[in-house]
């Protein structure tokens, strides 16, 4: 088994990546012992597998996704939601904490049309819209905080590697962060202050997602923001 | 907007039946790959067109008329006559068929009939100029599908040439800004005998004029288009996939040969 | 606007008008994400040829009953500007880009794993700025750039190239004067790793040893626009990142 191309390389669709007995990964296809890549990203190798972490690309929902989405029509059991993918979502309101049977006389109370609500992806096959759920921890409707929308393909990025990109980020800006697979994220800062840097460092992220060094780079651009050195000069006792 | 076609409403178990014959080197209709169904043509079959020609090729049918009328000439080309070719993909000829102007498989159908015809300079479109840049006769063929059973634009190109080449027009007369037609059976001038021959790509396999259930199984569509001395003159692939360079070698040759058989058919129906 | 029509397409030495050689393909100019809103875009230069290409999708399907249970549907338009022909065009559809948005579509869905994503739509938009022959071939060319640039995963880049007859002679490439004087042409678009074939047309008069030349000439224009494309891909998302990697020491990023 050879690996032909560099890892962590920009590939290109139909670019022969590796030959021999490897372990087909996302984004890739083979033609006999050969691998390509079936779509623009960076190329991984993790042992023997060899996958494409694509640069771009839409959000295609998965079961268990945390997404962001809003509410686009009420029905007669439960909402449409837009969760920034193909498919349309079904939202059932058996799928929502809250009072149940004749007691609730209008589902709008609960979430109304054009409401932005967390929730996660409870099933989705290629034959049937995606069906959400609201119950649960940090599910449910959105009413405060900012919501800012990224490339989907950019998530796993601002997450970083087991998290610690995200986790990095609420530490130094001092937000509550909250993100969506879909690219849905929301910010809410102790101050407006606060929100802006850390919404200016969501944005570089999603800018220069393919590069190394990121984490570094963000770190330091939170500490020199005057915005931030005037959050924290605010905060010393 | 150009879409993805919807699938045809065929079984995969009928899907997979056409397919297995094809592999074995067999087809449904008990053809071999390089086979075209019978070809029957009948010539002068509507009257009051200048030139007519019905062709049934196995269960397809398809009409052509021919109508030669005075018109102005384009102004690119202001001393050669007009040809226009059109299609119509008549309702009652298949139930996918809808009323309404052409989709783009009736113009396609249209535009590869007429690139056969126009390329290999089929009518001598200079003898049908009547007066340089104001008058010249144009002549309309009209495609008209009877019956779909695949390989459309076979049909309509043999028919289409049988047409021309029974087609009859009157001497014609010009009188200050008047153009007088005196009745005469002068034929049309043609000078090339075009003749398409369309392929079909099932998995691996190469086959000829495929019927519809074959078409329904085959990846991709290739038509050729042959000129009376063994030239080609049009090409035009269709379908969802392609053709590799070797298939593509082979496909011409065979084009040649099965376009020479099918000319002499023509000609005869055509009494030439 | 140039309107001559030179009565020599080939000069003493061989050479075209524009003095290029037969096997010779004009300045290709390629760029991939110019448009912001498109999920996909991408511009070629070819000659004279000014093309955009952009791509939406995959989106849910509008009408819904256009909609393909087990795959995506793939939309073309290929539309040309009213200022693009010497003459202007009618901005209303043609049958010529009828058929044209038919044979484009037919050329990049053999590329497009669209299985991946049922009921869904992936529109394709060509828009021709301006023509000068090989207008359909350069659009295949932006239009699989455009594909690739929205992230929608694909075999490998679709390229295309035309081959003409001038004077006799197999030119690559023809441009508008060389085409509206040329005694054929034979457009074909081309998938190198699979060796597919995925457009071919052909007007004029051509023998059987002149196709077999001429579509390995289109082939070989082919590969060579192909390894452009894959270098105007790379260079849209490598700039930033030589930039980054000279300030930073490389770090494993997830």
């Amino acid at each position: 088994m050879v690996v032909l191309a560099e890892p962590r390389q920009v590939v290109a669709p139909g670019e022969l990546l590796a030959e021999g007995d490897h372990l087909l990964g996302e984004n890739s296809y083979k033609i006999g012992n050969q691998i390509y890549s079936a779509c623009v990203g960076l190329l991984e190798v993790d042992g023997n597998r060899v996958s494409v972490v694509p640069l771009k690309g839409g959000y295609i929902p998965h079961v268990g996704d945390i997404v962001g989405g809003r509410v686009m029509d009420i029905g007669l059991s439960g909402w449409t939601v837009d969760i920034l993918a193909p498919y349309v979502a079904m939202l059932p309101a058996s799928e929502t904490e809250g009072p149940r049977g004749p007691r609730r006389r209008d589902l709008s109370e609960m979430f109304d049309v054009g409401d932005m609500v967390m929730a996660q992806i409870l099933s989705f096959d290629r034959t049937r819209d995606p069906l959400l759920t609201a119950k649960g921890p940090g599910l449910g409707k959105v009413s405060s905080g900012r919501v800012i929308q990224i490339q989907a393909a950019k998530i796993p990025r601002l997450i970083g590697r087991k998290g610690s990109m995200i986790s990095m980020l609420k530490r130094e800006t001092g937000c509550q962060i909250s993100v969506g697979q879909n690219g849905i994220v929301l910010v809410w800062g102790r101050s407006p202050e606060g929100e802006r840097v850390a919404v200016e460092a969501i944005y570089m992220i999603e800018r220069e997602a393919h590069m190394r060094g990121l984490t570094d780079r963000i770190r330091e651009m939170i500490a020199k923001s005057p915005r931030m050195e005037e959050e924290v000069a605010k905060q010393a006792p | 907007m150009s879409a993805t076609p919807q699938l045809p409403p065929v079984a995969k178990l009928e899907q997979k039946t056409v397919v297995d014959l094809i592999a074995k080197g067999n087809r449904i209709d008990e053809r071999g790959h390089d086979s075209y169904r019978p070809i029957t043509i009948q010539t002068g079959v509507i009257e009051k067109a200048n030139g007519s020609a019905q062709i049934f090729l196995g269960k397809t049918r398809v009409l052509v008329g021919i109508k030669v009328e005075t018109g102005e000439p384009f102004a690119d080309t202001p001393e050669e006559g007009v040809l226009t070719v059109n299609a119509e993909l008549v309702p009652l000829a298949h139930p996918s068929f809808e009323p309404g102007p052409p989709d783009e498989n009736a113009i396609e159908l249209a535009r590869v009939i007429d690139r056969g015809i126009r390329e290999s300079k089929a009518i001598d479109l200079k003898a049908l100029c009547l007066q340089k840049g104001k008058k010249v006769q144009v002549v309309y063929v009209d495609v008209y599908v009877l019956d779909h059973d695949g390989n459309l634009i076979d049909a309509g190109s043999m028919a289409a040439l049988a047409a021309l080449a029974n087609a009859k027009i009157g001497k014609y007369e010009i009188k200050g800004d008047e153009v007088i037609v005196k009745p005469d059976r002068r034929p049309l001038p043609i000078n090339n005998y075009p003749v398409s021959v369309t392929f079909g790509k099932v998995d691996r396999n190469i086959i000829v004029d495929p019927s519809l259930e074959e078409e329904q199984v085959m990846n991709a569509r290739l038509t050729v288009t042959i000129e009376k001395s063994g030239s080609i003159c049009a090409m035009q692939k269709g379908g969802l996939s392609g053709f590799t360079t070797e298939e593509l070698r082979k496909i011409v040759h065979i084009a040649v040969e099965r376009a020479a058989e099918n000319r002499a058919k023509i000609l005869a129906a055509a009494k030439i | 606007m140039q309107n001559k029509h030179p009565e020599k397409l080939l000069d003493e030495k061989g050479l075209r008008v524009d003095g290029r050689r037969l096997d010779q393909l004009r300045p290709v100019r390629l760029e991939v994400g110019i448009l912001d809103k498109a999920n996909g875009s991408a511009y070629i230069e070819q000659g004279k040829n000014k093309i955009l290409a952009a791509v939406y999708g995959p989106r849910e399907a509008h009408p819904k009953h256009i909609a393909l249970p087990d795959r995506a549907v793939i939309r073309c338009r290929y539309h040309m500007a009213p200022f693009s022909v010497d003459e202007r065009k009618s901005p209303a559809p043609s049958r010529r880009e009828l058929e044209l948005s038919k044979v484009i579509r037919e050329s990049l869905e053999p590329t497009v794993l669209t299985d991946l994503y049922p009921r869904t739509t992936i529109d394709l938009f060509v828009e021709i700025l301006q023509s000068d022959g090989g207008s359909r071939c350069a659009g295949i060319t932006a239009a699989s750039l455009a594909l690739a640039d929205a992230g929608i995963p694909m075999r490998e880049l679709v390229a295309a190239c035309a081959v003409g007859k001038v004077q006799g002679q197999l030119a690559l490439d023809l441009s508008d004067i060389e085409d509206k004087q040329g005694e054929a042409d034979l457009p074909v678009a081309y998938m190198p790793n699979s060796n597919l074939v995925t457009l071919l047309q052909m007007d004029g008069i051509l023998t059987l040893p002149e196709f077999e030349k001429g579509l390995n000439m289109a082939i070989e224009a082919c590969k060579t626009l192909h390894t452009m494309q894959r270098e105007a891909l790379k260079n849209k998302y490598s700039q930033i990142r030589e930039v980054a990697e000279e300030k930073e020491e490389p770090e494993v990023i997830a």
